[in-house]
C-alpha cells in the first residue's frame, strides 16, 4: 500500500478513536458534576483538562471554569485542537484524502458524520442537549467501526486503521489512568475515591464488566489491574497491544522490523507480568514509563511505514 | 405535469416535434410524465441532493470562504438517444480519435501532413502544446490519445455538430456514471420499462485500455491526481478506487534507475503506466516549470526512454487546440482516406485576413472563442453580447486576430428540465468518451451537460451548468 495512503488510514483512525475517547470523558465529567460531594471543589471538571495538555488554552480562552464553557470548548470549538470538531475535522480531511481506499459504508459514515457535526455546530450545544452530543458522537464512532469490520477488505488498509485506533486507545487509557492515579493520590475520602473509580470505569464502559469478573466492590488496585492486565477488557492496554502486534504481523515485513521488535516486547511484559512486579517502582511510574514506549513505536511505525523514503 | 412544458419553436427539442408532438424514442418518458407530479419530483430532488452530499460528490471552489463543497447540480429528466443515432454518433467518434491519434504520430514523426500542406507547419509546430521534446519518441501502439471526451450539440437543423476534441485529461465520466446510479435509485419503475444501455463497464474499460498501453506483461497502473483540493478530485478517487489500483500524488513518485518508483509500505514498488490527470506542464520540474514545487523530478527521461507510459501522452494538446481544430476533417480524408461522419462547425480562422474581415462584418451572429482557451472563459456569444462586449471584443480581434477562431452561434438543442414549478426547455450538449487501447472502446452514452439558466447557451459548471443522465436505448424498436 502507498505509504501516504497508509498514513491517511492511521491518522483518520487515531483522530476518530480520540474524539470519541473525549465524548466519553466529557461524559463522565458531566455526570461526576452533578453529585453532590463533600468538600469538591469542581476538581472534577479539570479531568478533561489535564488530560488533554489544554488548561492554559482553556483558561486564556474562558478565564472560569464551568461545566458549559467547558462543553463548548471540548465540543464544537476549533480553537482547540483537541475539541472534538477540530479531531473530526482532521479526520475528515485524511479520510478524504484516501476515500478510495475505503468502503463506500466507511467513507459515508464518516462523510455524514461531518456534514452533521458542521450543522451541529452552526446551531451549537447547551448543558441541556450535551448529553446527547456525547452519544451522538460515540453512536457515530460506533458506526464507523461496525461499516468497517463489516465491510472492508481484510487487508493492509484494515490493519493500519486498526493500528492507529489501538495506538491511540492505549494511549488514552494510560492518560487516563495516570490521571485518576494522581487523584486518587490526594484522596483520603472514601466517597470520592468511589466516584473516581466508577467514573473511571465508565469512562471506557467498563464498569458492569468489572462486576463480571471480580464480583466485589471497587478497589482501585483491581480496577487498574483490569485496565491494564486483564486481555478481556476492549480497551485495556494489555488487549490494545494484543491486537497491535497482530496486525503488524499481518503487514508484514518492509525489510525493517523496528516496530514489530517493540510490539513483541511490550506484549511479552504484558502477558508475563504480575501485577506485584508492574508496580513495584509505583504504578504512576510504570505508566509513564509505559507511555514513553508507546511514543517509541508510533515514531518507529511513523519511520518504517508512514513516511518511507 | 407534460401540460407545463413549452418549447421555442426556433431551437430543436429532444423530446418534442415542433407540432407538440413527442418523438417516438421519447415514447415510454412521455407515459411516465402523464402521471407524475410535481411535488414528488421535487421531493425526488431533494433526496438526490442529499445522497450525492453524503457520497461526497461534490468539488471545491476556489476561493470560496471555508472551502465549502458544492455540487454540479443535477437534473432527473433524462436525455434519451436512439439505438440509431448512437451507432452513427459511435462510428463518427471512432473515426475521429483514429485520425486524431495518427495526427499526434505524425507531426512527432515524419510530418507528412505538414509536408502535404494540409495543415499549414506554423500552426502546429510554434502552437504553445506542440511539444518538442515528444519528438521521434516512439509510443506503444503508437497511441498517444488513450481517453477522449468529445463534445458536441445538436444544432436547430438536428444534426449533430462536433464542438471539440479533448484530449488532454478529459473530465466528467464520474458523473456520466453516478448520474445513472442515482437515476437508477430514484426512478428504478423507468428502467423496468425499457431497455437502456448500461454505462457501467467504463471503469473496467478504462484498465483494459491502460493495461494495453504497456508493452509490459501485468503492469502496474496508477491514477496521478494534483491532490483533493483539486476540482475534479471525486473523479480521480472514484476512478481509482473502480479499477482497484492506487491513486499517487507526484510527492508519492519517485524516479529511480531509470524507472518511474511509488513510495509504498513495502518499500519503493515499479509504476509502469501513470493514468495522469495533471497537465503536462506540472509532470516533470526538471524538464518543464523549475520554478514548480509540483512533478516527478527526472519522469521525462524515464518516459522518453520507454520505460514507463503516461496516458494521455505528453503533446496531445496541440490536436485539440482551437486553431488545429477546424483541420480535423482533412485529417480523417488524409490519414483514413474516408469521409467524415461527424460534422464540424463552420470556422472561421481570424489569422486568415478574408475570415477577419468576414467575421469583423458578422460578429453580433457569431461565437467568438479564444484559440488557448477552456472553460467556456473568453470567449463571445455575439447574439446575447451587449454593444460594449462586441465592441472591446472588435478591437480585441483587429489587435490579435491569431489568437480567435470564431463560429456560427449553434442553437443547442433543449431537453426538458424540472424546474420550481414545472418542466421547461433548457440548453444542453454532450461529451461521449472514447478509449484507445488494442481497440477502440466506448461505452453508449456520455456525460449530458445542461444550462440551467433560462437561455443560456454555456454548459461549464463553473459557470451554471448542471448534468443529466444521458440513456441510450439498445433498440429502436423498443420505443
Amino acid at each position: 500500500m502507498l505509504s501516504r495512503t497508509a498514513s491517511g488510514l492511521y491518522w483518520m483512525a487515531r483522530y476518530l478513536e480520540r474524539a470519541e475517547q473525549l465524548a466519553r470523558v466529557l461524559d463522565v465529567t458531566n455526570r461526576l458534576s452533578l453529585m453532590p460531594v463533600r468538600g469538591s471543589q469542581g476538581d472534577e471538571l479539570l479531568l478533561p483538562l489535564n488530560l488533554t495538555g489544554t488548561r492554559e488554552l482553556f483558561e486564556t480562552l474562558n478565564g472560569r471554569c464551568t461545566m458549559p464553557q467547558l462543553f463548548n470548548f471540548f465540543a464544537l470549538d476549533d480553537r482547540n485542537p483537541c475539541s472534538i470538531f477540530s479531531c473530526w475535522q482532521e479526520a475528515w480531511n485524511n479520510a478524504h484524502a484516501v476515500r478510495g481506499s475505503l468502503s463506500s459504508e466507511v467513507w459515508e459514515s464518516i462523510n455524514s458524520t461531518w456534514i452533521e457535526m458542521r450543522n451541529t455546530r452552526r446551531r451549537g450545544i447547551t448543558s441541556a442537549n450535551a448529553d446527547t452530543f456525547f452519544d451522538w458522537v460515540k453512536e457515530r464512532s460506533h458506526l464507523f467501526r461496525g461499516a468497517m469490520f463489516g465491510t472492508l477488505l481484510r487487508g493492509d488498509a484494515m490493519s493500519f486503521i486498526r493500528i492507529g485506533t489501538l495506538m491511540e486507545r492505549s494511549d488514552g487509557t494510560a492518560r487516563l489512568l495516570s490521571v485518576n492515579q494522581q487523584l486518587l493520590e490526594q484522596q483520603s475520602d472514601s466517597v470520592r475515591e468511589y466516584y473516581c473509580l466508577d467514573t473511571l470505569l465508565r469512562a471506557v464502559s467498563a464498569r458492569e464488566a468489572y462486576n463480571a469478573i471480580f464480583k466485589q466492590q471497587l478497589l482501585p488496585d483491581l480496577v487498574n489491574e483490569m485496565l491494564i492486565l486483564r486481555s478481556e477488557s476492549p480497551r485495556s492496554l494489555h488487549s490494545c497491544i494484543d491486537e497491535i502486534a497482530t496486525q503488524l504481523e499481518n503487514i508484514g515485513s518492509s525489510g525493517e522490523d523496528r516496530p514489530r521488535y517493540l510490539i513483541t516486547v511490550l506484549l511479552a511484559e504484558m502477558r508475563f507480568s504480575t501485577w506485584e512486579s508492574l508496580t513495584q517502582e509505583g504504578l504512576y511510574h510504570w505508566l509513564n514509563a509505559f507511555l514513553t514506549r508507546l511514543n517509541a513505536l508510533a515514531d518507529s511505525i511513523n519511520h518504517t511505514y508512514l513516511e518511507a523514503k | 405535469m407534460k401540460e407545463s412544458y413549452q418549447i421555442a419553436s426556433h431551437f430543436y427539442d429532444e423530446m418534442l416535434l415542433s407540432d407538440g408532438q413527442h418523438r417516438a424514442h421519447y415514447q415510454q418518458y412521455w407515459k411516465w410524465l402523464q402521471q407524475a407530479d410535481v411535488d414528488a419530483v421535487a421531493r425526488k430532488r431533494e433526496e438526490a441532493e442529499l445522497l450525492f452530499h453524503r457520497v461526497g460528490i461534490t468539488f471545491n471552489v476556489y476561493g470560496d470562504d471555508g472551502g465549502a463543497e458544492r455540487l454540479i447540480p443535477f437534473d432527473s429528466v433524462p436525455r434519451i438517444i436512439p439505438a440509431s443515432e448512437w451507432a452513427m454518433l459511435d462510428r463518427g467518434i471512432r473515426q475521429r480519435v483514429q485520425a486524431l491519434n495518427a495526427f499526434l504520430h505524425d507531426i512527432y514523426h515524419q510530418q507528412l501532413i505538414l509536408k502535404a500542406g494540409i495543415v499549414p507547419a506554423e500552426q502546429v509546430l510554434v502552437n504553445d502544446q506542440y511539444q518538442p521534446c515528444m519528438q521521434g519518441v516512439d509510443l506503444h501502439r503508437n497511441i498517444y490519445a488513450h481517453i477522449v471526451g468529445v463534445d458536441m450539440v445538436r444544432n436547430n437543423d438536428g444534426e449533430y455538430y462536433v464542438l471539440e476534441d479533448n484530449l488532454r485529461t478529459p473530465s466528467g465520466v464520474s458523473y456520466m456514471l453516478e448520474n445513472r446510479k442515482m437515476m437508477m435509485r430514484l426512478y428504478p419503475e423507468l428502467f423496468a420499462g425499457q431497455h437502456i444501455a448500461p454505462v457501467e463497464r467504463y471503469p473496467s474499460h478504462l484498465l483494459q485500455t491502460l493495461r494495453e498501453s504497456s508493452p509490459v506483461n501485468d503492469p502496474v497502473v496508477v491514477v496521478l491526481t494534483p491532490g483533493r483540493f483539486n476540482s475534479a478530485y471525486f473523479e480521480h478517487s472514484f476512478l481509482a478506487q473502480q479499477m482497484g489500483v492506487e491513486l499517487v500524488e507526484s510527492a508519492d513518485l519517485f524516479v529511480k534507475d531509470g524507472a518511474v518508483m511509488m513510495r509504498t509500505t513495502a518499500g519503493p514498488c515499479k509504476v509502469d503506466v501513470i493514468y495522469r490527470r495533471v497537465d503536462d506542464a506540472f509532470l516533470d520540474p526538471l524538464a518543464f516549470r523549475p520554478d514548480s514545487m509540483l512533478g516527478v523530478p527526472g519522469l521525462l527521461s524515464v518516459y522518453r526512454s520507454g520505460n514507463v507510459v503516461l496516458a494521455n501522452a505528453i503533446g496531445t494538446g496541440v490536436a485539440d487546440d482551437k486553431s488545429i481544430y477546424p483541420y480535423v476533417p482533412d485529417m480523417i480524408r488524409f490519414y483514413l482516406d474516408e469521409d467524415p461522419i461527424l460534422n464540424n462547425v463552420p470556422t472561421w480562422q481570424c489569422r486568415k485576413p478574408q475570415d477577419l474581415t468576414y467575421v469583423l462584418a458578422n460578429l453580433a451572429k457569431m461565437v467568438v472563442k479564444e484559440v488557448h482557451g477552456a472553460g467556456g472563459y473568453g470567449m463571445l456569444i455575439g447574439p446575447v453580447a451587449s454593444q460594449q462586449e462586441l465592441s472591446d471584443f472588435r478591437d480585441r480581434l483587429k489587435a490579435r486576430p491569431e489568437n480567435y477562431i470564431a463560429q456560427d452561434t449553434l442553437s443547442l438543442s433543449t431537453c426538458p428540465t424540472f424546474i420550481d414549478n414545472g418542466l421547461a426547455p433548457r440548453h444542453i450538449d454532450l461529451r461521449p468518451f472514447a478509449l484507445c487501447g488494442a481497440d477502440i472502446r466506448l461505452v453508449p452514452g456520455g456525460l449530458t451537460r445542461v444550462a440551467l439558466n433560462e437561455g443560456s447557451l454555456v454548459v461549464n459548471s463553473s459557470q451554471g451548468g448542471g448534468t443529466k443522465d444521458t440513456w441510450v436505448l439498445e433498440d429502436d424498436a423498443s420505443c
